[in-house]
Parts: structure tokens; sequence; C-alpha cells
């Protein structure tokens, strides 16, 4: 019997192990790796100088270049959360309230998008704004204009494309939240007295917070990552921080410059993560897996 | 005057329509015989998709990302359904620890893992390989597979395995003939999961892919800097439809094989 017990007890730790080796090996070890790296010197000749060396991390945190950019990515992303917010608000209360047949299509064609590669969605955008694309097209064969103007490639269009990779995440995330709100109690406020618009500002806003607040979170973080969509829709001066991570890894071959940029990137958007799941919890996010 | 609903309902149509018009666009441009490949339409044609087909460079990158997704995908998914078989069903110390643990590798910014990932590895003196792209594919899906499978192994009641064991069965014959059958549908829903991610990703595959390999997402990456060419349209249009009727076709599976067991339990 005490075998029996013994055994039980070491089963899940059995079952955990190969994940727990993985990510210790391939995430955890390694970020513990970057941090020593960091603090390394590339001589000129290519090879790592061993030591403390704090040349790096007074580069990235004192040089003026690196702090726009690092700015201007904030900022982006910034823009992409509200925007998201605002505009996927409204499909994710549609879906959640609707009383047509149709609502299990709409949440599937919500879905959708994750299945679609981000690559192709981002790229769509220079079919609709290129010079050759579908805006410019019709735009002359209506003849507001006579030659084809340049729309994209500045940081607006990053911006949009964005906002057309993150609105997926943040429509599922706040449809998880409305769906949840009994709907007696928006009934109640408007028996008690209220308004359709009051009921929804006092009742349905303050309940789907959770929700909105999961979705800003991920559309920041993801937002802020991205080196992608600047490099596809972005033009020369719309580099944002994880632009300046690639091109020193992959570019230039400074691994240690490159481990203190990712370090200010993971510690910027880390410490966004750790407030958020101090006050809400991580389980806001796990719930749009159900 | 138009009701408060009738304008969401129309700004609800309007968020669809944006979301969906460009790839509508993609999928439109791979059939025009136009021969830039852009506006405008000029009429239907299969020729680009010709062109996909001849071009060795596209098709060896198709070959690398399925290979590379179907085996992200079987062993995170193997690793996943483990772990979530112990969240699940298993009390233990530290369980909220280990889920933070769990789910680490979506809360770091994917190119701060990808940087993290390379340079531990290249100091081990391991240069960038398949090997490598497929480390990264796993530990960056394994979450992924955790949660999803997670989610659905909740649903599973635990009377069956136990109605099982009591009429003699061993724990393993148990876990093969009772608990693994009715996990196949959150399995194959995590496997699908890892292998979407896998045969999408860019962000890190472009951190750990070796030279001259290319998966299908960074060759059209690479074609979209070098020049643009039409037939980026056409490898758009064919990944767009192999990643949607991939889940559909596995969701009619899912459906046959539930329909089949109701249909066996009569």
């Amino acid at each position: 019997m005490a075998a029996d017990i013994a055994g039980a007890r070491r089963t899940p730790w059995l079952l955990l192990s190969p994940s727990l080796a993985t990510i210790s090996l391939l995430l955890i070890v390694p970020m513990l790796f970057i941090v020593v790296y960091s603090f390394w010197l590339r001589t000129a000749t290519g090879a790592d100088q061993v030591g403390f060396y704090l040349d790096n991390w007074i580069e990235v945190l004192g040089d003026r270049f690196y702090r726009d950019i690092l700015f201007q990515t904030l900022l982006i992303a910034l823009y992409t959360t509200v925007i998201c917010a605002f505009v996927g608000y409204i499909p994710a209360y549609f879906v959640a309230n609707t009383r047509m047949k149709s609502k299990a299509f709409l949440l599937l064609l919500l879905m959708l998008p994750f299945w679609i590669s981000y690559i192709i969605r981002t790229m769509s955008w220079i079919n609709i704004l290129g010079t050759s694309g579908a805006l410019n097209t019709l735009l002359i064969s209506m003849g507001v204009i006579d030659d084809p103007i340049q729309m994209l490639y500045n940081q607006q269009t990053v911006v949009l494309g964005l906002v057309h990779y993150l609105l997926p995440f943040m429509i599922l995330n706040v449809y998880v939240s409305l769906d949840g709100i009994d709907k007696n109690l928006t009934e109640a406020a408007q028996s008690l007295g209220c308004t359709g618009f009051q009921a929804f500002r006092e009742v349905t806003l303050p309940l789907s917070l959770p929700g909105l607040a999961a979705g800003s979170l991920l559309c920041f973080v993801l937002a802020a990552g991205t080196y992608i969509t600047p490099i596809v829709l972005g033009g020369p001066r719309d580099a944002m921080f994880a632009n300046l991570v690639f091109e020193a890894i992959v570019t230039q071959l400074n691994w240690p410059l490159g481990s203190a940029l990712s370090l200010v990137l993971l510690a910027l958007l880390g410490a966004l993560v750790v407030i958020y799941t101090r006050y809400l919890g991580i389980d806001q996010i796990a719930k749009s897996f159900k | 005057m138009m009701s408060g609903w009738s304008v969401i309902r129309i700004a609800t149509i309007l968020v669809y329509l944006f979301l969906f018009a460009p790839v509508a666009v993609v999928i439109l441009l791979a059939f025009n015989a136009n021969q830039f490949g852009s506006f405008p339409i000029e009429g239907f044609s299969f020729r680009w998709f010709e062109a996909l087909w001849n071009n060795d460079a596209i098709v060896r990158a198709f070959k690398t990302s399925l290979l590379l997704g179907l085996l992200t995908a079987a062993i995170s998914t193997t690793l996943g359904t483990l772990a979530a078989l112990a969240m699940v069903r298993y009390d233990f110390p530290g369980k909220r620890t280990i889920s933070t643990l769990l789910v680490a590798p979506i809360l770091i910014p994917e190119v701060v893992l990808a940087v993290a990932l390379l340079l531990f590895l290249q100091f081990l003196a391991m240069p960038k390989s398949f090997g490598l792209l497929l480390m990264g594919h796993v530990v960056f899906t394994l979450p992924f597979v955790v949660l999803v499978v997670q989610a659905r192994l909740v649903s599973i009641r635990r009377d069956v395995e136990e109605a099982a064991m009591s009429l003699g069965a061993t724990p393993v014959q148990t876990f093969f003939e009772v608990t693994l059958p009715l996990m196949l549908p959150a399995v194959m829903a995590g496997m699908l999961f890892a292998f979407t991610i896998s045969f999408d990703d860019i962000t890190g595959t472009l951190f750990w892919k070796p030279g001259g390999v290319e998966t299908v997402p960074t060759q059209i990456f690479a074609m979209l800097r070098n020049s643009i060419s039409p037939e980026i349209n056409a490898l758009g249009a064919v990944m767009v439809i192999f990643t949607i009727a991939l889940p559909l076709v596995a969701a009619s599976i899912a459906r046959v094989m539930a329909m089949r067991r109701a249909g066996a339990s009569k």
C-alpha cells in the first residue's frame, strides 16, 4: 500500500518530466545564458571576450538611437492595441448577443484568421494598397487620380498590418468574457429603469473588462515583439525594436549586443505580463482555448 | 433613424470584410491571367500554380515545412499530452509554478526565445541546422498543445476508467483501451494546433534556419524582399487552402469517428 501511494505521488512528475526537461534545456537555461552573454564583449576579430563588461549595456541603455526606436516601438504597439480594442469590441458584442442561427458560423469565421499564415495576411495588403493594387486601380478607373499613389511603406501601414494580424486575438478574448455574462443582469438593469446604453455602460462593459484586458495584453506584447511587419509594410525609418535584435544577431553577428537588446525587450514586455498576472491572473487568457 | 443594433450589425460586417477581403484578393489574384499577377483581372488561369509546381525552390520549401510541421506535431503532442494528463488528473505540490512554467514559452516574446536558443546552441558549438529548427518549434508549440489538450481533457469523466479497472483491467490496459480513445479528439486538436503553428511560423524560423534552407513562410518572405513575383499570390493561396482545409478535414474525421463510436455502443 505504501508503495502504491509513493507510486501515485511519482506519476505526475513522470508525466511532466519530458515537458519540463524540454522547457528547462531549451528555454530556461538559454535565457540564463544570454543574461551572462550580454556582459561579454565581441572583439574586432569576431571572437568573444569572456568577462564582465558593461559596454553592451551602456550602448543599449545610453544611446539615443536605441531609446528612440524603443519609444517608437511602444507607440506603435499602443496604437495597435487601442485600435484593436475599439474595432474588436463591436463584432465580439454582436456575436455574443446575436440570436441569429448563424452564430456558430460567425464564431468559426472569427477563428479562421488564426489558421491563415501571418506572412500571407501581412503581404496581402500589398495587393490592396500597392501601386498596382486594388485601391489604386479602382481610383484610376474612376478617374479620381491619374497616376498611382504610394500608400505603402510608412508607420500607418505598419499599424494597419498589425491591427489586421492581432484583431482576432482581441475579438476572441472579448467574446469569451461577453459570452459569460448572465443576460438576466442587463435585463434586470433595464427593468430598473436603465436605458439600453446605460445598462451596457454600467453592467456589460465592466463585466467584459477582464477579456478586454487579456486581449489588450496579447495585442500589445505581440505587436511590440514583431519585426516582420515593419520589414514587409514599413519604410526604412519604421524599424521596430525587434528589427534591431534581428540586425545585431543575424546580420552583424554581434551576439553579446543582441543578447543585451533582447533582454531589454524581455524586461519591458515581461514587466507588463507580470503586472497583468498579478491583478488578473493568467487563467483569463487560457479561457480562449476552450 | 437606425437602431443601435443595426449600427452594430453593419460595423460587424465591415470588420469581417476587413479581416477577409485582403486574403480573398490574394486568392483572386492567384487565378489572374495578367502577366504581372496584379490588377487588372484579365481572365482565369492556372499558370501561376503551374509556375509554383515547376519552381524547385518552392517545392523544396514546401517539403521542408511539411516535414518540420509533422515532426513538431508528433513530438510536442506527445510531450504536451503527458503534461496535460498530469495537470488535469493529479494534485501535487508546486502545481501553480509548474503550470506557469509550461506556458512560459508563450509569455516570452518569440524574438527573445529565438535569440536565447540560437545563441545557447551556438555556444555549445552546434551550428544552425534542421535539428535546431525542430527544437525551436517544439518548445514554442508545446504550451499551445498543453493548453488545448488540458481544456478538452477536463470533460472526460473518470468513472469510465474506474469502471474498467474495477472490471479487472490493468492501469496500462485502461490507458490504451479506455483513456486514449476518449482522449483522441483532444490529442488530435493539439496535434493540429502544433502543426499549423509550426507550418506558419516565421519569427523564430528566420533566426534558426540554416543558410539555404527555406520553409514556405521564409520562402514567401524572401520572394517579397527580392522581387515582387506573381507566384507569391499562388503560393499564398495554396497555403491558405492547405491550412484551412486541414482543420475542416480533421473536424469531419473526428465527427465520423464520434458517430461510429455512438453507433457501436448501441
